[in-house]
């Protein structure tokens, strides 16, 4: 695992942490289930990836299984990273 | 960019210089001001139908807001901005606070460059001269299509939310924790003829979390909450802090394998609350009972994202897309439930 791709998922489970009161959040712990999840939070998940990242979730992009978890949303972002924008 | 469908917004919220236009007199310079009864009328008048209050002034914020208390008109303006900074990010800061598009508001003051300043940063903020303050309940924007009991309670629902800003802020842990602590009780009912204009209002003021923007008149919201193929509901909320009032509403037409979704929207003031989904939560559950497919219309606008989000998010998907509406449908993979942190109360 590259240093990049390590500093992406502390970035997200550090986002996500503020959110959710457990301890050390797993890679696979689903965030789903662990709290309920308001429109405000999800969408603000959305925002978070974008910003951060500066990628652009697309409407197709919002499966519950790209967000779900830290583990999830590390490959959703690296995915999106390693795709060409097409201009 | 925006198109604008509706032509004149109707005003929501209006900004109030202090010197010169609330009362005669500058606060800091002549100490002894004099309030203006014709403006503290047209505040009053617009209190009335649901407008709200909110100041924009450069002063002293002690002692502006020791005079406001003591002319007795305090407790009519939300989140006032007493700050020696621009107007026009008083006037932003208003509308973040109470989470309403700028585009809503009014700008009252005396000076000619302070509205300026606020029109070249804020276009579609509507600005009117203190001379004119009178002739300000008669302008159509100031002029709300209905004005139920929800409105007339308005800025006593607004305070109670600042009320919960400050205990938010104050507050050290996560949402979850914090929404806990709030002891809310949502109520999911079949709507009652009371209901109706509130409905209506509903269809109309909400922006944000609505997820078509069709708007119905009190006629045709009446026929549905009669006709055995639809469902009309409404929801309340209240926590410790008091009632929200009636904050969502959802239309869902009943066909004998598929029910559709028509209208799902929340007031902003509860988008934090998790309403949207609980309510959400409801129509999916009711409809696993019913054995038929769920099925809900989305029309996106440049402001209802949250509301596409929560309903992927719920486990719908896209399944056509025709003109500008989607067609989305739960995959009945799970059931969602209600969160711990609210007691949902559902009348059949």
């Amino acid at each position: 695992m590259s240093t990049n791709e390590k500093d992406n998922r502390a970035r997200i489970a550090a986002y996500l942490s503020r959110f959710f009161p457990v301890q050390d959040l797993g890679d696979d712990d689903d965030i789903f289930e662990l709290g309920f999840v308001s429109s405000m939070f999800a969408m603000q998940l959305v925002s978070f990836v974008e910003h951060e990242f500066g990628i652009t979730v697309e409407n197709e992009d919002l499966e519950l299984e790209h967000f779900r978890s830290v583990g999830a949303l590390d490959a959703f972002v690296t995915r999106k990273l390693s795709v060409p924008v097409p201009r | 960019m925006t198109a604008v469908v509706n032509a004149v917004k109707a005003v929501k919220c209006v900004v109030w210089d202090l010197d010169d236009t609330v009362w005669d007199g500058v606060l800091l310079e002549d100490g002894d001001v004099t309030l203006r009864p014709e403006v503290v009328e047209v505040i009053r008048v617009l209190d009335e139908r649901g407008i709200l209050h909110s100041v924009a002034s450069r002063n002293d914020h002690d002692a502006a807001m020791a005079k406001l208390e003591e002319f007795g008109i305090a407790e009519y303006f939300l989140y006032p901005q007493i700050n020696w900074g621009d107007k026009s990010e008083s006037v932003k800061a208003v509308a973040e606070a109470i989470n309403i598009d700028v585009g809503t508001l009014a700008f009252v003051d005396d000076q000619p460059f302070e509205r300026d300043e606020v029109s070249f940063a804020h276009a579609d903020v509507l600005c009117v001269d203190a001379a004119d303050a009178v002739g300000i309940p008669a302008l159509p924007r100031m002029r709300p299509r209905f004005v139920t009991a929800d409105s007339r309670e308005r800025r006593h629902l607004y305070r109670a939310d600042a009320e919960r800003r400050r205990a938010r802020d104050g507050h050290h842990g996560t949402d979850e924790e914090f929404l806990a602590s709030l002891d809310m009780r949502l109520g999911i009912a079949p709507a009652q003829e009371r209901d109706l204009q509130r409905a209506e209002e509903l269809t109309v003021r909400t922006n944000q979390l609505n997820a078509t923007g069709y708007t119905y008149s009190y006629e045709e919201l009446d026929a549905f909450r009669r006709s055995p193929g639809h469902d009309l509901l409404v929801a309340d909320l209240e926590d410790r802090y008091g009632a929200y009032g009636k904050i969502g509403l959802a239309l869902m037409e009943r066909g004998s394998e598929v029910w559709t979704v028509k209208l799902l929207l929340m007031s902003c003031r509860v988008m934090s609350r998790g309403v949207g989904s609980v309510l959400l939560g409801h129509l999916i559950r009711s409809a696993h009972e019913a054995g038929v497919a769920l099925r809900a219309e989305f029309v996106p606008t440049d402001r209802n994202r949250t509301m596409y989000v929560t309903y992927r998010f719920s486990g719908f998907r896209e399944v056509e897309r025709s003109g500008g509406v989607s067609v989305l449908e739960h995959d009945g993979a799970r059931l969602p439930e209600f969160p711990p942190f609210m007691d949902v109360d559902v009348e059949r």
